[in-house]
């Protein structure tokens, strides 16, 4: 049972400096099989940015991350793509002017195996493919209820869809870690409940660990087994829910100390 | 390969056939009585534009970047392959069809080898910072082959400046299906996961890097591609020019091709295989009837440009294609529901 | 030395050419992130309206530099009429539009040149008939001496302009945050306008120092001199007012030097390899600021 010990992500002291300004510092961030970690923080507290660090969009200036006990730094982002991380983005990033079955269609590209010549002749073996592939990304899009939009361009999907289906397409991409910023964001309690039902089926279905970035509580709280708090760069606090809800550093960073301006300590 | 696509390619390629015939019949029967000669190469000249505006749109469409330097890639392609021509037929005799296969062959692999070695660096740039690479470029290539001449070992000829005494062996019949099977290929590319990968590059990068999409890789195999089909019209037109001059392909000329997209529909393969004929052989039509048209020619290009680009700036046909086989087989389908 | 001290006099007034230019570049791209192509082409007009001019100043007895003001009227009209006609209508539509629309204004500018003037290049009267001056035993065109003290002090002008008067201050505001300015009451389509109107004035005074060094004009002028003075200003950092001057003095310095030392023919190859170098190496120019794209 080794295996089971050495965590999916582990970031070690991880850190990224803009200019002077230590943007990320000495995050330490363990997530094991299985497990949905919430990470929440202020506004500017530094979540995306460990997103886009861990993703390769960012090369951390300090410390390192491990997948599943392999070393990350400087791998590019297809690569840390085909390595098993994937993602979703706080401002939806689709294919706007592609259909939706393709939006997920290009996720499956890095499985496929059709070289250049075969592509161009046509040869029986890019049908074959081509068709299984087509197959494989519209189960992807019945588990969210988009199968009935396959055909239509994604910008032309709800909010709430856009933001199923940009999980959809991290899922093509065949991953052992999934990491979603701010899913909820702009979305009416209906899609979130929706949301929160597609995280539990992800879980129950597939299995992966889930690093969750969210400002929606009564989300984190109900569905994360564990928290980080992240406060100007660095880890304020983690522990359950429980243990979060009740930190008196984490409610101070929220609501801002009481003889002090809002997040006005440096 | 589903039945539906069969019934579709059976489709294209009867209309190709049809097209093909068509030519054969104005030009190789009499038809056209003694002006088949200059309609002759007005339809050459339309194809091999034909050729390079598609390979620009597979940039500018489907990629999402401009290049304002693709006469440069043109004349890689058309030096290298007269170049190559003039000496092999020096040495050894050979059919015209033969000369014809060399010459476009070399002078897309020319134009491919400059493209990867400008590629590679150059696609870490993007948008205007890209475009003014590409010009750069094609003037660097310009102001290279207007001074730089190159003596072969053997022969007397001196190459590169201006050059003249290249094999006429662009005959259109070859050079239709030259047309054709470049068109094919880029359709086929596009129609891939690669081109797949390539549009949602266009869509947005970071997306498709965090999608597994090695964003470099497939804009470097773009990018050569393109060049080299620029390079393949390059040769053509060298091959049925017969003299090259360098200042030909100026910057003038790639924004020449660059309008010529626009104006068909960026992203549009249709837009541009009706564009580029069109509005390569129209106006040489019309001087025919008015001989002073000629220099109100790029003026009225440039007016309609920038007219379009403000009342429709997707184009002719705005990213769409027109498929024949859908027309017809959506017209039976229809028929039927209506039998029904 | 007398040959390295006249390469670097010559190599000035051109650097100071292409800064000129290269500052109507900077300017509008600063502002609206377009590349204005045919902001070359102000130039070429700027020149044929000297050719058309002088002759008539000189038959009327003027002054000859009335020719220059009339040649700065004319690009200014020019320029803000290409902003207001073709550039404001696309505003807003993406850059790739508003990269075509600045070609098709070039293309515009540089084949109604085609069907007005012709083809044939033609010489402009000369304006000034200055002695050769004589520096450290390397005899200098007046003339030359003359358009490099004029440039200077435009360009001094201009940065005094932009960093002390409130107008300059707006300028200067706009690039760094349209909503921003708009919210501290400026007006955005004013400012643009202006930026126009400047640029195409410095293309005209360009243009004054070009004829009076060059002589010889036609109607691809525009792309030739623009294209160049365009690399300078992606040199010095595009945005950057200090580096189009620095990296137009710099570009012409490097350029006569070439051409004087290296490769007569082929020294423009060496300008387009420079501004490729520097793009790959640092695309933000010698003095421009970094943009980051938000994730």
């Amino acid at each position: 049972m080794a295996e089971e010990n050495v965590p999916v992500l582990e970031t070690k002291s991880l850190g990224i400096q803009f200019g002077g300004l230590k943007a990320v510092n000495d995050v330490n961030i363990e997530i094991y099989k299985g497990e949905l970690i919430g990470l929440i923080g202020p506004n500017g507290a530094g979540k995306t940015t460990i997103f886009n660090l861990i993703t390769g969009i960012y090369a951390p200036t300090t410390g390192s991350y491990m997948l599943c006990g392999k070393r990350m730094n400087g791998l590019k982002t297809h690569q840390v793509v085909d390595e098993g991380i994937a993602r979703t983005f706080q401002n939806i990033r689709l294919f706007k002017k592609m259909t939706v079955l393709d939006n997920v269609k290009v996720a499956f590209n890095k499985n496929m195996k059709a070289n250049l010549f075969q592509s161009i002749i046509r040869t029986p073996y890019f049908w074959k493919e081509e068709e299984e592939t087509t197959q494989k990304a519209m189960e992807l899009l019945k588990l969210f209820n988009l199968e009935g939009f396959a055909d239509q361009y994604a910008e032309n999907l709800p909010y709430g869809k856009q933001r199923l289906l940009e999980i959809a397409r991290a899922l093509a991409t065949d991953m052992k870690l999934l990491l979603l910023d701010e899913p909820a964001a702009g979305m009416n309690p209906v899609e979130t409940a929706e949301l929160k039902e597609s995280i539990k089926m992800l879980r129950e279905k597939f299995g992966i660990p889930i690093l969750l970035i969210e400002h929606d509580m009564s989300l984190v709280m109900s569905i994360c087994e564990r928290i980080y708090v992240l406060n100007f760069g660095e880890i304020l606090a983690s522990g359950t829910p429980e243990e979060i809800a009740a930190n008196k550093d984490v409610i101070e960073a929220y609501l801002g100390k009481e003889d002090e301006d809002e997040g006005g300590d440096d | 390969m589903p039945k539906i696509m069969k019934k579709k390619y059976l489709i294209n390629i009867i209309a190709v056939a049809v097209v093909f015939l068509i030519l054969c019949l104005l030009f190789d029967t009499g038809l056209l009585g003694r002006k088949a000669a200059y309609f002759n190469g007005l339809v050459t000249i339309g194809m091999f534009y034909t050729i390079i505006v598609c390979s620009l749109n597979l940039l500018t469409g489907y990629m999402g970047e401009f290049s304002l330097g693709h006469a440069g890639f043109m004349s890689i392609g058309a030096y290298a392959s007269a170049i190559a021509t003039t000496i092999i037929s020096d040495h050894v005799q050979l059919s015209s069809i033969a000369l014809y296969l060399i010459a476009i062959i070399i002078g897309g692999l020319a134009a491919a080898i400059i493209g990867v070695l400008v590629g590679i660096p150059a696609l870490r740039l993007s948008g205007d910072y890209l475009c003014i690479v590409t010009v750069a470029v094609a003037e660097i290539v310009r102001v290279v082959l207007s001074n730089v001449g190159i003596k072969p070992i053997t022969g007397n000829a001196t190459f590169g400046k201006s050059f003249a005494g290249i094999a006429r062996v662009s005959d259109y019949h070859y050079v239709y299906i030259t047309m054709v099977i470049c068109i094919a290929i880029m359709y086929c590319y596009i129609r891939s996961r690669y081109g797949r990968a390539l549009i949602s590059i266009r869509e947005d990068r970071i997306a498709a890097a965090a999608s597994g999409i090695n964003v470099t890789r497939t804009k470097v195999l773009t990018f050569t591609i393109s060049a080299a089909f620029a390079g393949v019209a390059g040769a053509i037109y060298a091959h049925y020019i017969t003299t090259l001059v360098p200042t030909y392909f100026n910057f003038s000329k790639s924004s020449e091709f660059l309008a010529i997209v626009i104006l068909g529909g960026s992203g549009s393969m249709t837009g541009s295989i009706i564009a580029a004929p069109i509005l390569s052989a129209l106006p040489q039509l019309i001087s025919y009837v008015f001989p002073d048209f000629a220099s109100y020619r790029m003026l009225i290009y440039a007016v309609v440009l920038v007219v379009v680009m403000i009342f429709k700036p997707t184009g002719l046909f705005g990213g769409k294609e027109f498929s024949l086989p859908d027309l017809i087989l959506d017209g039976k389908r229809k028929k039927k529901e209506k039998v029904s | 030395m007398t040959k390295l001290i006249q390469s670097l006099m010559y190599g000035l007034n051109l650097g100071s050419i292409y800064a000129l230019t290269a500052l109507g570049y900077t300017m509008v791209y600063g502002i609206i992130r377009m590349i204005n192509f045919a902001h070359g082409d102000f130039i070429m007009v700027g020149g044929f309206t000297l050719f058309y001019t002088i002759p008539v100043m000189k038959n009327l007895g003027l002054p000859l530099w009335l020719a220059v003001i009339a040649a700065i009227c004319v690009c200014v009209g020019v320029g803000v009429l290409t902003e207001q006609i073709a550039y404001k209508p696309v505003r807003g539509q993406g850059s790739t539009t508003a990269l075509i629309t600045a070609l098709g204004m070039s293309l515009v500018l540089e084949n109604g040149a085609l069907v007005v003037f012709g083809s044939a290049p033609r010489n402009v009267p000369p304006m000034f008939s200055l002695p050769t001056i004589e520096i450290m035993g390397a005899s200098i065109p007046g003339q030359t001496l003359l358009t490099l003290a004029i440039g200077v002090v435009v360009m001094i002008i201009l940065s005094l302009f932009i960093k002390y008067t409130k107008l300059g201050k707006a300028m200067r505001a706009v690039p760094e945050d349209k909503v921003a300015s708009t919210l501290v009451g400026i007006n955005v389509n004013k400012i643009i306008t202006i930026t126009f109107a400047i640029g195409s004035g410095l293309a005209a005074i360009a243009s004054m120092m070009y004829t009076t060094s060059y002589v010889s004009i036609k109607n691809e002028l525009g792309i030739t001199l623009g294209l160049k003075a365009f690399v300078a200003a992606v040199l010095g950092g595009i945005g950057s007012v200090a580096g189009a001057m620095v990296g137009g003095l710099l570009l012409g310095i490097v350029e006569i030097l070439v051409k004087v030392y290296m490769l007569p023919g082929t020294y423009e190859a060496v300008t387009y390899l420079i501004l490729i170098v520097v793009l790959l190496v640092r695309p933000t120019g010698l003095l421009g600021k970094a943009v980051s794209e938000k994730v």
